[in-house]
């Protein structure tokens, strides 16, 4: 009998391909060499880090968790903790302890450190929301978003309240934008293809049959919500040096919003799906924000009015799901092996469940 | 004492309007499944009727001159009209797809439906003065309560009755819960899914409309993100309840109303900035507890 091959050997070209799509991306920007257009890329190289963390844990457990980006709100606020000019934060964030506000470390510290303290809050919320499943899960998880938000704009002494704190260091380039998505790809890979991401996986799929051959549900879950809720706050960190300036709203029901919907529309089931709908997605927003701005057609200027690029991506978003219920890639991995989209699948899309079982929480 | 009877009312008004906009969530989850992101700009699309379109910062009152006995009507019957036309244009394409994708579509609507609206009345909050008599405070045992408070109130428990009575004793409310109890056996027993279905968003949208209308009376504004907050209490208010149970989804929602309240009163000074974080440790806690909601029906009992 044949050795099989390992898991790693069978799925290697998943990464490979995701990383020659994000060269492309970062090429692009070289090529048209443009400051507007490079800071556009690098705000899709974060949204990728955002959208393939939420991938970590939406993709592999099947809850739908809106509560992600408030791990991005911490790790964003705490790298703006570290690095803000001691000179600055005395008098702008007076309730931090001395030694944050006496100090000030270099970026590529503070945004290792501010990472681990999302990861830390991940844990903790996760211990408790990972005991939930469906619909349930997802509501606790928009409580914990909005526990953040609440908290994060009423504490004015350390995180300003809802007025914004500047003073962080723009540090965040095209290279660094390219790491951090890259970084963030490989760890939702290995996580993937790792013993608990099977399980996981398995569970989301047969919850009892996966129960019974031994897997803990909530352990396997927590291990994803802990992973993802680190990517989240490394991309916090990123866009916080990306924007030098933060207010809580920015981490809000707008972002997790178009970020869930890159994931859905990408396919949220599959790694590739998160990647493919992020620069699906920001390709058409950008193309209808050029739009909106403005284009010269010989003497006449013709632009669409203001509302309408949103109106026309929330549009597209409609008419993709009609057509493509489980996302462009149909959940299913881009591969050497023929191009998914042409491609049927092997097996049926979507189990389709009893309907009196639906949303009740499985 | 007195201060106990402004509390009572405080509640129950705040959990009145809770349980109008989680009524309109229920309603839909019930028979398709459903949550209906779209549902908080459905409200604030029925307020913006209340005015012209234009995009200067001074709102220029259009329906909202109507007589009340014309306006009310017709609000109602927009919001109805919307959420109907939102089924058949985009949730009929999606009877198939796995409950993540409806969700994410009926928020690709809430987004086409407010920037419509920024389109047409700018981002700009605007002032409008609605039944500015309702606003008097009068006297009730000593406590001065706005009248307004107290009419939310009467207005959602004539609703909940008229709804009850509906639902328990026509035909069509008969089909509307059997189809909510278990869609496939209804459909077999001649219940007509399209009809039951486009019924349900049409009592939403309506609910919606009520919603708004309580909403801009009380806070005298016009905001297009103003339906967001009050749907994400009520979306959680239906989740506490147990998905699928209008009851429970109801007592949900003034429950969580006194539990603003109350923590508003018990909180010390320091905290209560926090209240809202406090509210939904709760709502956190009260999942853990009970993660089916408090109130389950019993078709949504899992069955391996």
């Amino acid at each position: 009998m044949a050795t099989r091959q390992s898991i790693l050997a069978r799925t290697i070209s998943t990464p490979i391909i995701l990383t020659l799509i994000l060269l492309a991306v970062a090429g692009l920007s070289l090529w048209v060499d443009n400051g507007i257009f490079t800071r556009t890329i690098v705000e899709v190289f974060i949204r990728v880090m955002i959208v393939v963390g939420l991938y970590t844990f939406i993709g592999n457990s099947g809850v739908i968790s809106f509560g992600h980006i408030g791990f991005m709100c911490i790790g964003a606020y705490a790298t703006a903790w570290f690095t803000i000019p001691p000179a600055m934060k005395k008098y702008s964030l007076r309730g931090l302890p001395d030694i944050i506000s006496h100090n000030q470390l270099p970026f590529y510290l503070s945004i290792t450190l501010a990472t681990l303290f999302a990861g830390v809050f991940a844990s903790i919320f996760g211990k408790i929301l990972v005991r939930l499943s469906g619909i349930a899960g997802s509501i606790a998880t928009f409580a914990t978003l909005a526990m953040i938000n609440t908290i994060y704009s009423n504490w004015e002494t350390v995180t300003g309240a809802t007025s914004s704190i500047v003073g962080i260091p723009r540090k965040t380039g095209l290279w660094t934008g390219f790491a951090g998505a890259e970084l963030a790809v490989i760890v939702a890979y290995l996580y993937a293809i790792s013993r608990s991401g099977l399980a996981l996986r398995a569970a989301r799929d047969e919850a009892v049959a996966a129960e019974a051959s031994g897997v803990d549900i909530a352990r396997e879950r927590l291990k994803a919500f802990v992973v993802s809720g680190l990517i989240l706050g490394a991309s916090g960190a990123l866009y916080a040096h990306f924007l030098g300036v933060l207010t809580p709203d920015a981490f809000y029901l707008g972002l997790t919003f178009i970020s869930l919907s890159m994931l859905i529309v990408g396919g949220m089931n599959s790694l590739s799906g998160a990647v493919v709908g992020v620069v699906v997605l920001s390709t058409i927003i950008e193309l209808l924000r050029t739009l909106e701005k403005g284009v010269t057609i010989g003497a006449e200027t013709w632009s669409l009015p203001h509302g309408a690029q949103e109106i026309a991506i929330g549009g597209v978003m409609i008419v993709i799901l009609i057509f493509r219920p489980s996302g462009l890639t149909r959940n299913q991995e881009l591969t050497w092996s023929g191009w998914p989209f042409s491609k049927p699948s092997a097996r049926p899309d979507e189990p389709i469940e009893d309907r009196a079982t639906e949303g009740a929480g499985a | 004492m007195t201060e106990f009877i402004q509390m009572i009312i405080d509640a129950l008004s705040l959990g009145s309007l809770y349980a109008l906009g989680a009524l309109g969530i229920a309603l839909i989850f019930g028979v398709i499944r459903l949550v209906n992101f779209a549902h908080g700009d459905t409200i604030a699309f029925c307020v913006f009727a209340l005015l012209w379109p234009s995009i200067d910062a001074a709102a220029i009152v259009f329906a909202g001159n109507l007589p009340t006995i014309l306006l009310i009507p017709l609000i109602l019957l927009l919001g109805a009209g919307l959420s109907v036309l939102s089924e058949i244009i985009v949730f009929r394409r999606f009877r198939s797809a796995n409950p993540a994708t409806m969700m994410i579509a009926s928020f690709a609507l809430g987004f086409v439906i407010r920037y419509f609206l920024l389109m047409l009345y700018s981002s700009r909050p605007k002032s409008i003065n609605l039944w500015a008599n309702l606003s008097e405070p009068i006297d009730l045992y000593g406590a001065r309560v706005p009248l307004l408070q107290i009419v939310t109130v009467a207005i959602t428990l004539g609703i909940l009755g008229l709804l009850t009575l509906f639902l328990k004793r026509s035909r069509y409310g008969l089909e509307m819960r059997a189809a909510a109890e278990n869609f496939t056996m209804a459909r077999m027993l001649g219940v007509r899914a399209n009809r039951v279905i486009m019924l349900a968003f049409a009592l939403s949208g309506m609910l919606a409309a009520a919603t708004g209308l309580i909403v801009v009376t009380q806070t005298g504004t016009v905001d297009i993100q103003m339906g967001a907050s009050l749907m994400l209490i009520a979306f959680i208010a239906t989740v506490i309840g147990g998905l699928g149970s209008l009851t429970g989804a109801v007592i949900a929602a003034y429950l969580i109303g006194a539990a603003s309240v109350l923590m508003q009163v018990v909180l010390p000074l320091d905290a209560r900035p926090f209240r809202d974080a406090f509210v939904y440790g709760a709502v956190i806690l009260t999942l853990i507890w009970r993660p089916n909601g408090l109130f389950v029906p019993r078709s949504a009992k899992q069955r391996v």
